[in-house]
């Protein structure tokens, strides 16, 4: 419950280090769903190591438990066996330092913009001047200077989903888990979002996981990209992507880029299913 | 001389939402009084509308003295049943148990016709306030529990799963998430509690009672006064809409975020 460690990764030179090492362990995990018709296995057994500020994306088809992954790394659902280390500690319950961006952006209609932003520190109970501060700093930076006192129905889709980045990323975690954050929004916000996002993770080093639908999406954002098989979902493979930071839009024309989304596409094509 | 101008404002005035209803009860009146002129209805069956006026006239101070007492139970009713009620809605909507076993009953006794064990609160409590203050709460408990049950339940799993990621407390959740989540359906549950808890306080008048509009109507039924009783009425409905416009007035504070209380334009960007 103390151990509450919100400092700016990016600012902290000592753990210079090691920068690449093993912040989210997943060993062995599964998971079933016990229904009244029976169990549904969702998840085979997973194993996958993410390094610190690396931003990995998960492709898969639908109800292939990409969720399912998010939400046990989450800590809030229980694996049926196996287990996920964070910082080498077991997650059984809701840990603290992860941010969690949701399909939906779950504003509270009643709030606004910047105590929606706030909610985390409230629940946790941090220091309301610092994190205000912070939450000003984060809702700048995202574009939404002016819409502090903004009730969520006044913004745009892509307005209130960066909202509940800003939101994520209030109380300072190290890990950001994101469930199809773009999956609600049009072509055009979607691509401006995922320049935001970049620029986010190049800014603060957070180790970031995406669950995506979007092979494009996956391939320009993420360190690695994670893809899985159908239900019940395992890792079928894992790629490196080889393209520089920073990423421009015009890099989806690039060779590599195209000849990798080929290649994961080829698992859905394998697979008969293409979302 | 009227000039375009006058003409467009009175457009204006006649088409406003304040005078739509009017205009209405207004039309109503008239046919209700060339209704009773045309097929000759005598006044014991059905009084004219002036004569229903001139009874609220002349029995002004009495129909006004008597709604306090009917106003006073319909409110401690109505009070009771909003407290009671989102109580009762909380712990319906916090624990299957308590569901499983309360909500069936609760149902349940909802098929019982209040009118009829009315009685037995005059029995129990004798002939004063208290048992037109349950008839009233018993009429206005129902709507405000299932409209706060669904608005508690009706919290959706990525806004439980967010409370939950920033281990926010049964207590927090409540207070910062189901609480002013489920206001707008508990409004909607006190609106019609409230138009309830009149016909509540008025029932328990019918049975027991020296004082009070049901009192009155009552009586003036027994004397074939329907001018009187019908003025007791408009008196009653006119509580019914007063009531329901304070508790809309109280809604508009406490929730002006809803969609049904958004009067601002989008300003999106």
């Amino acid at each position: 419950m103390a151990q509450t460690r919100l400092k700016l990764v990016s600012g902290d030179g000592a753990e210079a280090t090691s920068p690449r090492r093993r912040l989210i362990e997943v060993d062995r995990l599964t998971k079933t769903y016990r229904t009244r018709d029976g169990d549904v296995p969702s998840l085979k057994p997973i194993d996958l190591a993410i390094r610190e500020g690396e931003f990995v994306a998960v492709v898969g088809p639908s109800g292939c438990g990409k969720s399912t992954l998010l939400k046990l790394m989450a800590g809030l659902i229980p694996p049926t066996s196996g287990e996920i280390r964070i910082d080498g500690k077991p997650v059984k319950e809701p840990p603290d330092d992860v941010g969690i961006v949701f399909q939906s952006p779950v504003l509270l209609a009643w709030r606004t913009v910047i105590r929606n932003v706030m909610m985390p520190v409230e629940v946790r109970r941090l220091d309301r001047e610092t994190h205000l501060a912070r939450a000003r700093k984060l809702i700048a930076t995202a574009g939404l200077e002016g819409f502090e006192n903004k009730y969520p129905w006044q913004l745009s889709g892509g307005m209130q989903q960066r909202t509940a980045i800003c939101r994520a990323l209030v109380h300072d975690p190290k890990i950001v888990l994101m469930d199809e954050p773009f999956g609600a929004l049009d072509a055009m916000t979607r691509e401006r979002m995922n320049l935001e996002l970049q620029r986010i993770h190049h800014e603060t080093q957070k180790t970031i996981t995406l669950i995506t639908h979007s092979i494009p999406e996956a391939v320009f954002l993420a360190d690695r990209v994670v893809v899985m098989t159908e239900r019940p979902g395992s890792i079928a493979a894992i790629y490196d992507v080889p393209l520089g930071r920073p990423r421009s839009l015009e890099m989806m024309g690039d060779p590599a880029f195209i000849a990798l989304s080929q290649k994961i596409r080829e698992h859905f094509y394998a697979q008969g299913h293409l979302d | 001389m009227a000039s375009p101008t006058h003409t467009a404002t009175l457009r204006r005035i006649l088409d406003s939402s304040w005078v739509r209803p009017f205009i209405f009860l207004v039309l109503i009146v008239v046919l209700w009084d060339v209704t009773i002129r045309v097929f000759k209805i005598p006044p014991y069956q059905i009084p004219a509308p002036a004569d229903v006026i001139r009874a609220l006239w002349v029995e002004r101070t009495r129909l006004l003295s008597e709604a306090v007492p009917t106003t006073t139970a319909t409110l401690a009713g109505f009070v009771l049943a909003a407290v009671f009620g989102i109580g009762m809605a909380m712990l319906i909507a916090g624990s299957r148990t308590v569901e499983s076993y309360v909500y069936p009953l609760l149902v349940f006794s909802q098929s019982i016709p209040k009118v009829a064990i009315a009685p037995l609160f005059v029995v129990w409590f004798g002939f004063g306030l208290v048992p037109k203050v349950i008839s009233a709460f018993l009429l206005g408990f129902f709507p405000v529990v299932v409209a706060g049950v669904q608005g508690f339940k009706s919290v959706d799993q990525d806004m439980r799963d967010l409370a939950r990621s920033m281990k926010a407390s049964r207590l927090q959740t409540f207070q910062m998430v189901s609480f002013p989540h489920a206001m707008p359906a508990i409004f909607a549950g006190l609106k019609v509690s409230v138009t309830l808890a009149v016909v509540g306080a008025v029932v328990g008048e019918f049975v027991g009672a020296n004082s009070g509009i049901g009192y009155v109507l009552q009586r003036s039924i027994g004397n074939f006064e329907l001018d009187v009783m019908f003025a007791a009425l408009v008196i009653l409905a006119l509580m019914g809409v007063v009531l329901f416009w304070l508790v809309d007035l109280v809604e508009r504070l406490l929730v002006p975020w809803h969609a049904s209380q958004r009067h601002e334009i989008y300003a999106t960007a």
